[in-house]
């Protein structure tokens, strides 16, 4: 007889993450996790990649089938119409209904609609699930002369690549006036919109959606942009980000602002009811330089294992560790750990920036008034989580930092040494008493050369 | 497309339609001359006999000629079977010896030209195709578009494709008389190399070193920007040009043994065969350095290399087998089956073919010393068990045949008994891993995909938890596909090498063992 039944609303990363994590911990629960998705969990950040004939979807689930039946994970695909939080009860769309002893919502995010003109139009869409995954294809079969972007971000760019890969000239609207830089400092959203560009794609920056226009069917055949160009387009994409999945929640006793409020115990207002992932709004943020709701792949997993951890083993609160994140830009590769914000005052933040001849490699570390490193973004080269997370924990100097940045390398063996030059341009800028590190025979042999 | 792309991929289907067609070429003439010259002597008279109704007729094709050879030969021997005289029976088979003496073809008075014609315009036409690709785009994964592909999803592309190369091997193993226009196409290069004609094996050693350095020049433009990848690539090529082929021709023309100083035991499965021991000992200095030599790569070539770099050192930087699954079959490398359900076959399957080849071994090398006493003629039956199931069926049919169907390592990676001994030294005993980059890991299935071994990569590094699986190879790709740079092949200390209980980093809140 199970102990109790715990129903996981959604089977991406923080739902499943939280329920494989249960069972771990409780052979007795009884675990039943709702997706009208897809039965099966897959990676969300790979969509792209089926997209672009880089693997089938089956590739992007992490576990195969028997996994499931084997954890006694029951799975159950089915859409949520209400949840009566009095009776303990899901319905579903189908009439259906599950009752809970303990209800997780992990619904994630839906991408952002602000209300534009012809936002509804056939042929425009986000791309967030494995729905809008089919829709893409869908929209992408009839004849389209040029795509639209709206909005700069990870989503965006992705999208961008997969109607580069169908030969689809893209015209990437962004309202700010860099590429992503209301995350990323002036340097670095420079050097991804030069690769934007490279790759051929029209990149508007500063410029805003006003308007999608529809022909005589219904389908988008222009937008209009803030500008007042219209540019005509047989699809749109809108990726100017994601909001909490959270619509079905509101007028219900659940308290809902932008997320699902919660404390740092997962607890919404409703006792048994705790909300997980994308689609939580923390009361208070969970660190000084993290935000209200976290919408990251990784964030994401460590709730649900965290939330776990308190179900079954006693309560415990969620306490973050050093920030790290990581995307692909086209061909290039970022990396942060620790915090970089967009922007910073000269009385706040030494920075240290270093950037390749080629314009695709940069390394950038910030570093507190007692010359503490804070955090460092990457682009175009690998750096080690662990060495990072250690220095940033330990408030390493960057003189330090930069003296064993070869322990930080990570990329294949035969690359290109980046740190050496990394520490001399380190050197001439601040001095420092260590040695540049040498070639080793073998790149020497092969002439690595940065 | 650009226009020398289409005209290499119109050249390269040129090359291999002539390539198919030259076996049907010619007339074949058969003498009691021929027959005499071609035959052991104590087989002379009786193959004359035998074959005495064919002199003088012309055949039209390989077909009518071999068809009419098997017809007369057969009979002889299948009366003799039936009343139990085995030891009048010939078991030597002739067909590819009189075929190739027999033949009049224009491949055998014009060789170049039909070489050229064939062989020739495959590679160029392969050169031209592969020779700037990618030139327009900056250097990263060019995976686009792999599982919409006709030939590299198991689309029809794939299917005539492996049913090709199947067909192929098939000839090349069991059936060579149909080939022999095309062993002589080659038949001078052969004399020039080694001084020696040509038989089927010299064909294919030269197909096969061609194939190699054709799509090594692919996975150079296809790597632009990855060092790693470009000099196992450069490494595989240049051990097959020259270990594998002009060496071991080489030798033979200067009255040496025929060796190819990398290949090694057991995957070398004949290497103590008692007629290679009779050669290795009766060729004075060289031959008794190559077996020592031989002797060494097994018992500390193989450990030591291991120990520090993995089975790498081998498998994707030297080895024959490795280098035509990196070069010609990197098209196919996802097409591995990655379940757990696979992993069982083929930890069986492997070290079943290890323990057999070890038997074999040991039973031969006793069989040797004991002068025969032993078992007598059994371990000849023995051999030509393994050779044909597992040195031709798994090996070279299987093998190479089903890389549009089971993705390129298919031997290395359920048969090979070489690298089920490697496997073993690095699973135990290497500084080899692939090391996981914290919690970066997404995910996504990009390394999981592209393993040709059917390692689930994601399994592992999703966990944070180091890659030390015994068939790993360490092609680097799962490396370089990952779109977070999650994955690095490192030789480090072994301490930090298992790692029972690892952990994801980045969550104070609890330190959680996934």
């Amino acid at each position: 007889m199970p102990s109790k039944h715990i129903v996981i609303l959604g089977n991406g990363i923080s739902g499943i993450t939280c329920a494989r994590h249960l069972r771990k911990l409780d052979e007795n629960l009884r675990i039943t996790v709702i997706s009208g998705e897809s039965k099966y969990f897959f990676s969300r950040t790979a969509l792209m990649y089926v997209a672009m004939g880089h693997m089938k979807f089956e590739h992007t689930q992490p576990y195969e089938n028997w996994f499931w039946e084997k954890n006694r994970i029951e799975l159950l695909q089915e859409w949520v119409e209400t949840v009566d939080f009095t009776q303990k009860k899901l319905l579903f769309q189908s009439g259906n209904n599950l009752s809970y002893d303990q209800l997780i919502l992990a619904t994630g995010s839906k991408p952002n609609k602000f209300g534009w003109p012809g936002q509804d139009l056939e042929g425009v869409q986000g791309l967030y699930s494995k729905q809008d995954l089919e829709k893409f294809e869908e929209n992408t079969t009839v004849a389209v002369q040029r795509a639209v972007i709206v909005g700069g971000g990870l989503i965006g760019i992705e999208l961008a690549e997969m109607l580069a890969y169908k030969k689809i000239p893209v015209t990437f609207l962004v309202r700010e006036s860099g590429f992503w830089n209301n995350v990323l400092p002036k340097e670095e959203s420079e050097l991804v919109g030069r690769h934007i560009r490279e790759h051929h794609i029209d990149l508007r920056l500063e410029t805003e959606l006003k308007e999608i226009l529809p022909d005589n069917d219904g389908r988008v055949r222009a937008v209009i942009s803030s500008k007042g160009e219209e540019i005509p387009c047989q699809f749109v994409g809108l990726t100017a980000g994601v909001s909490p999945n959270v619509d079905f929640l509101k007028n219900s006793s659940l308290d809902v602002k932008r997320g699902i409020v919660v404390d740092e115990f997962f607890q919404t207002n409703i006792p048994d009811v705790f909300a997980i992932g994308d689609c939580a709004e923390f009361q208070k943020a969970p660190a000084s330089d993290r935000r209200n709701i976290e919408q990251v792949w990784y964030t994401g997993r460590m709730h649900g294992e965290t939330l776990a951890y308190s179900l079954v083993k006693g309560k415990i609160s969620y306490q973050p560790g050093v920030w790290f994140n990581s995307a692909k830009f086209l061909d290039i590769e970022y990396q942060t750990y620790g915090s970089v914000p967009p922007e910073w005052k000269p009385e706040e933040f030494t920075s240290f920036y270093w950037e390749h001849s080629s314009g695709k490699v940069s390394f950038r570390m910030l570093m507190s008034q007692e010359n503490k490193i804070v955090g460092v973004n990457n682009f175009g080269f690998r750096l080690r989580h662990e060495f990072f997370d250690k220095a940033i924990k330990e408030a390493w100097t960057g003189e330090k930092v930069i003296a064993n940045l070869q322990k930080a390398n990570f990329d294949p063996e035969f690359f290109a040494p980046y740190f050496r030059e990394i520490q001399g341009a380190f050197q001439k800028e601040y001095g420092g008493n260590f040695t540049i590190g040498k070639k080793t025979f073998i790149q020497k042999l092969f002439g690595a050369r940065t | 497309m650009k226009w020398f792309e289409k005209t290499g991929v119109i050249i390269f289907l040129l090359g291999i339609l002539v390539f198919t067609l030259v076996p049907f070429l010619g007339n074949y003439q058969m003498s009691q001359e021929l027959v005499e010259q071609n035959t052991k002597e104590i087989h002379q008279e009786r193959m004359a006999e035998i074959l005495s109704p064919m002199y003088g007729q012309s055949y039209p094709s390989n077909f009518a000629f071999l068809g009419d050879f098997n017809r007369h030969f057969s009979a002889y021997n299948d009366s003799l079977k039936s009343n139990q005289l085995w030891d009048q029976v010939i078991w030597d088979d002739y067909s590819f010896a009189l075929a190739k003496a027999s033949v009049q073809s224009p491949s055998k008075e014009n060789p170049w030209l039909w070489l050229g014609l064939s062989i020739g315009l495959a590679v160029l036409g392969g050169f031209l195709y592969n020779f700037r690709q990618h030139e327009e785009e900056s250097p990263g994964i060019k995976n686009n578009g792999i599982f919409h592909s006709k030939l590299k999803n198991r689309g029809w592309l794939g299917m005539i494709t492996g049913a090709y190369l199947i067909l192929f091997y098939i000839l090349l193993y069991w059936f060579p008389a149909y080939l022999v226009n095309l062993v002589w196409m080659v038949d001078p290069l052969s004399r020039i190399l080694s001084g020696g004609p040509a038989s089927q094996w010299f064909l294919y050693g030269f197909i096969y070193t061609l194939a190699i350095l054709v799509m090594g020049l692919r996975m150079f433009r296809k790597y632009r920007g990855n060092k790693y990848q470009q000099l196992r690539t450069a490494s595989v090529m240049f051990f097959q040009t020259a270990f594998a082929f002009l060496i071991p021709e080489i030798l033979v023309l200067l009255n040496q043994p025929y060796f190819d100083f990398k290949n090694i035991w057991p995957l070398d499965y004949d290497f103590f065969y008692d007629y290679q021991l009779n050669t290795f000992l009766s060729s004075g200095g060289v031959g008794f350095f190559m077996l020592i030599w031989g002797i060494l790569l097994i018992i500390v070539g193989v450990p030591v290399f291991t120990y520090f770099f993995g089975k790498r050192w081998y498998c994707s930087w030297v080895c024959g087998c490795g280098g035509l699954a990196e070069t010609v079959g990197d098209p196919f490398r996802q097409l591995s089956d990655k379940s757990l359900k696979a992993w069982k076959y083929e930890r069986w399957i492997i070290h079943g073919v290890l323990v057999l080849v070890n038997l074999m071994t040991l039973l031969t090398i006793v069989n040797y010393f004991s002068e025969f006493a032993l078992l007598g003629n059994v371990t000849n039956q023995l051999h030509s068990f393994y050779g044909f199931a597992i040195g031709s069926a798994f090996a070279g049919v299987v093998g190479t045949g089903f890389y549009p169907f089971m993705g390129n390592r298919v031997w290395c990676r359920f048969g090979c008994p070489l690298a089920a001994y490697l496997g073993i030294v690095q699973r135990f005993k290497s500084r080899f891993r692939i090391t996981t980059n914290g919690g970066q890991c997404i995910s996504c299935g990009n390394c999981s995909t592209y393993c040709e071994m059917g390692i689930d990569v994601r399994w592992y590094a999703q966990r944070g938890q180091n890659i030390v699986r015994s068939s790993c190879v360490g092609c680097g790709v799962c490396s370089a596909v990952c779109p977070r740079g999650v994955l690095k092949l490192e030789n480090d200390s072994e301490e930090s090498r298992f790692e029972e209980f690892p952990i994801l980093i980045g969550n104070d809140s609890i330190k959680i063992k996934s």
